[in-house]
């Protein structure tokens, strides 16, 4: 039973969901939306899951004094202070259990959510986004190798893109004719990008598209059974 | 004055017999709007359409300079009355028409009956080919460097006595990505289990976490190893995705696991995980569908899935007939839409557009 | 002298640095040509009629705004420019402070603009592609009021604005999903509600097929340099234009450091047939 039920809960909804996608009559075209309303509001339970968990990870490695307690100790202040201050004062146009909060405001110039969010929150999130920029240049600096055929072609091919991507490509072909205008390396770079690239990406996403209609389909059909954590 | 009078006469008969205007139910859709038609003369100069709302207020939804054409109104109501008035501005006169039309709801998207033959097909070539292997047909598949890599990594993790570390993607339980992955972590979490060594999970999506859960747990108890099992290595990190990312760059900076494993669902980030975890001198093997995330992946992993490996996967490592069965329908359905690329290439030379607009769902 | 992987990184990672940060200290000037991606979201947005309605999306977070930010104030100075009224909506959280912080930016130089009469910021809501297919049956009852608790119908630029088709053109500037895809998918495919947006540079090859004959996407701005692109067009120096003299010189930077790492590799090679 209780590996039974999911399966034929799995099969019955797939197939509605499936059906659903090409009657237009009711109830059918309703069906996706409420299912979708239904996992959104289960979601929203589950959020509470998550914050026990990471609460419980946390405390679990202050308590017991673990390497690096201290950084679990700030990220569980961090936790603690936005969603107080939340709570408090609220954010933007919302307010909080305390009101607006128009004192603390005067003297940060925001309410305390907003003033975190503003200048910890946001300067870290572009921070981690911007090493990719230092990732990428150790990526290639290792990576992109002439080791044989294919990798000329790379190479070949990634130099065109990059100088293209830049102010470097424009002055360094610009001097090109109309007539040869398509070896200018930025129109170059647009012509690798939008024919050779796509082509290679529909490629994927073709056969990444069968791969998930066999996937669902295993699943459907109760084929699939791993994620319920296997046969038995 | 009885000559002009005669003349307005006909001239008005002949602006009404030259003029119509109808509006009729958008065929084959969701009863959700309307199309109207009208038909005037050339001296037409505007027209201006208004539907009468239930207070019989008008509002406007088209407006043309054409004398002949067509207009679909959507975003109405199912199985409503609709009642339109059209007036059309002359020289120095007008003319105002009504027409009205119920909305109906049908029981088939016709546009999509291209999309629907394709998937029947394809469909029906994936069930062939399962109960083929069930009769007892043999399916060759290619190796997958990436899946059988899965024993090295584990073995080094042992030898090192290091943790192995697992991602499961930046999405939700309701990524097809995210459910494939997990059918990859059972399989690994069975081969950790037997070899008694650690393995960690962070997940971004509460959903994601008690699905890890529950797949690992079963996996340990499937090997004989639940004392093994351990809920505090699968955890949740924060639903934030660069936030998330930090975190995972934190543990393996921190626990340096000997494996790592990207699978699923992943964005701009993919790249600084597979950095980071390429500086700790881990054995890495990634999987993602996304297209534009695979060059990162190659650059930096020992093993790569890509795209349709990824779903194939569960197959390929539990080496079960009827899940290898559903791979060769994936092959079936390659075929078949290389056919149709080079059916629809020639076509179009040609001028013959028929396949394409059945394919892309156009109705006539 | 042998560096360790390690020291190489730590050189690579310092000298990146140096290059990008200085460039935005010390401004080269270089100028940008203009591809037709850019043009063709361009001239969508000004060939728009004078006072309609369009709305620009802000799915993206803090993240990705050093490249998406760029783009949003341009495409609201764009519209202000041609009069135009822009609804920002958001289907990420962070993305309605995304949107307050560009219409600042961009109203410090239009003080005339008046919210609620030019612009309105109507807030973020949960759901994706659900959001946007509810937006085109009903915007009202989606977004029942703003992010100021203004109700709807008390908002004087929205009074004609019932449905998604009552808007001339639709903007996402997206970093993921939610974003530029369901809008096309919905808003476009649905109801032929013309699109365009832009993404981070990483993700703009997979965008690419969509701008087509059928105008499934109508341009794309992909990454920092279509920004600036856009910002010439325009015809302002903003953020993007000055720090592309900085994502130029990173480029060559990393150009340097493919050779360096293919003569290391040559002479590794040589080494070992020696």
């Amino acid at each position: 039973m209780k590996r039974s039920l999911p399966l034929i809960f799995a099969f019955v909804v797939g197939i509605i969901v499936l059906i659903s996608e090409f009657i237009p009559h009711r109830p059918f075209n309703q069906i996706v939306s409420t299912l979708e309303n239904w996992f959104m509001i289960i979601s929203g339970f589950a959020i509470l899951l998550g914050q026990i968990s990471l609460i419980r990870m946390n405390a679990n490695k202050i308590a017991n004094r673990l390497p690096d307690w201290q950084y679990h100790l700030a990220g569980l202040v961090s936790f603690a202070l936005m969603l107080i201050f939340g709570l408090l004062w609220g954010m933007q146009e919302t307010p909080g259990l305390m009101g607006d909060g128009q004192g603390i405001s005067a003297y940060l110039g925001s309410k305390p959510f907003d003033y975190l969010f503003e200048n910890a929150y946001m300067p870290l999130s572009a921070t981690l986004f911007s090493l990719l920029a230092f990732f990428i240049a150790s990526a290639a600096y290792r990576a992109f190798i002439i080791r044989g055929f294919e990798s000329n072609l790379l190479m070949i091919t990634a130099v065109i893109v990059i100088i293209g991507r830049t102010s470097i490509g424009t002055m360094l072909t610009g001097w090109l004719p109309e007539s040869l205008s398509f070896w200018h390396i930025p129109n170059l770079a647009d012509f690798i990008m939008e024919f050779p690239n796509s082509a290679a990406q529909r490629a994927i996403l073709i056969s990444a598209g069968l791969g998930i209609v066999g996937s669902s389909l295993r699943i459907i059909l109760g084929i699939e059974r791993s994620y319920l954590g296997g046969d038995k | 004055m009885k000559h002009g009078m005669v003349l307005v006469f006909l001239f008005t008969i002949t602006i009404l017999c030259a003029n119509s205007f109808h509006a009729t139910d958008s065929p084959w859709d969701d009863g959700k709007a309307i199309d109207l038609f009208w038909e005037l003369s050339p001296m037409t100069r505007q027209v201006s359409i208004h539907r009468l709302n239930e207070n019989g207020n008008p509002v406007e939804v088209h407006k043309s300079t054409l004398a002949e054409g067509s207009f679909t109104d959507y975003g109405l109501e199912a199985n409503t009355h609709y009642q339109y008035r059209l007036t059309a501005y002359f020289a120095d006169d007008n003319l105002t028409l009504m027409a009205d039309s119920n909305t109906r709801e049908q029981w088939f998207f016709l546009r999509k009956l291209g999309f629907l033959l394709l998937l029947l097909i394809v469909s029906c070539a994936i069930i062939y080919y399962i109960r083929a292997a069930r009769n007892g047909n043999e399916f060759f598949i290619r190796r997958i460097a990436g899946l059988d890599s899965m024993e090295e990594a584990v073995g080094r993790a042992t030898e090192k006595g290091r943790p192995i570390l697992f991602v499961p993607g930046i999405s939700d339980l309701d990524d097809i990505q995210t459910i494939a992955s997990l059918t990859i972590l059972s399989h690994l979490a069975e081969r950790s289990a037997e070899y008694n060594t650690e393995l960690i999970v962070p997940c971004r999506f509460s959903m994601v976490l008690s699905a890890a859960r529950e797949v690992v747990k079963e996996a340990y108890i499937k090997v004989g190893r639940p004392d093994a099992y351990k809920a505090d290595n699968i955890f949740y990190l924060t639903d934030d995705q660069f936030g998330f990312v930090a975190g995972i760059d934190g543990i393996m900076l921190r626990e340096k696991p000997a494996a790592n494993f990207f699978m699923g669902s992943f964005y701009a980030e993919s790249l600084i995980l597979a950095e980071t975890g390429f500086a700790t001198g881990a054995i890495q093997t990634a999987g993602t569908a996304q297209a534009h995330q695979l060059p990162f992946f190659v650059v930096s992993c020992d093993y790569t899935l890509i795209g349709e490996e990824l779903f194939a996967a569960s197959a390929y490592l539990s080496k079960d007939p009827q899940q290898l069965g559903s791979l060769k329908g994936h092959d079936f359905g390659k075929l078949m839409i290389i056919v149709l690329i080079v059916l629809g290439v020639i076509l179009e030379i040609l001028g013959i557009s028929a396949l394409k607009e059945f394919i892309a769902g156009a109705v006539s | 002298m042998k560096l360790s992987p390690v020291a190489e990184r730590r050189i690579i990672f310092t000298v990146l640095l140096f290059a990008v940060a200085l460039p935005l200290v010390f401004p080269i000037g270089w100028t940008t040509e203009i591809s037709e991606y850019t043009r063709i979201a361009y001239r969508l947005i000004e060939e728009t009629d004078e006072n309609k309605v369009v709305i620009i999306s802000f799915d993206y977070d803090p993240s990705t705004m050093t490249e998406l930010q760029p783009m949003a104030e341009a495409m609201i100075e764009h519209a202000f420019k041609k009069n135009q009224r822009v609804i920002a909506t958001a289907l990420w959280p962070m993305g309605v402070q995304m949107a307050e912080q560009a219409f600042d930016k961009v109203c410090s130089h239009y003080p005339d603009k008046e919210r609620g009469v030019d612009y309105t910021n109507l807030g973020y809501k949960v759901g994706g592609m659900v959001t946007i297919q509810a937006m085109g049956r009903s915007l009202s009852d989606v977004y029942p009021v703003d992010n100021q608790n203004t109700p709807y119908e008390e908002i004087p630029m929205l009074q004609n604005v019932r449905r998604l088709r009552d808007i001339a053109w639709i903007s996402s500037l997206s970093s993921g999903v939610p974003g530029l895809k369901e809008w096309m998918m919905v808003a476009r495919d649905s109801y032929q509600v013309p699109v365009t947006g832009g993404c981070t540079a990483i993700s703009a090859p997979g965008f690419f097929p969509y701008v087509n004959e059928q105008r499934q996407l109508h341009g794309l701005l992909g990454g920092l340099k279509a920004a600036s692109e856009y910002e010439s067009l325009i015809g302002r120096l903003g953020s993007a234009t000055t720090k592309m003299d900085a994502q130029s010189i990173a480029h060559l930077l990393i150009l340097i450091f493919i050779a360096i790492g293919n003569i290391k590799a040559w002479h590794g090679k040589k080494g070992r047939q020696q």
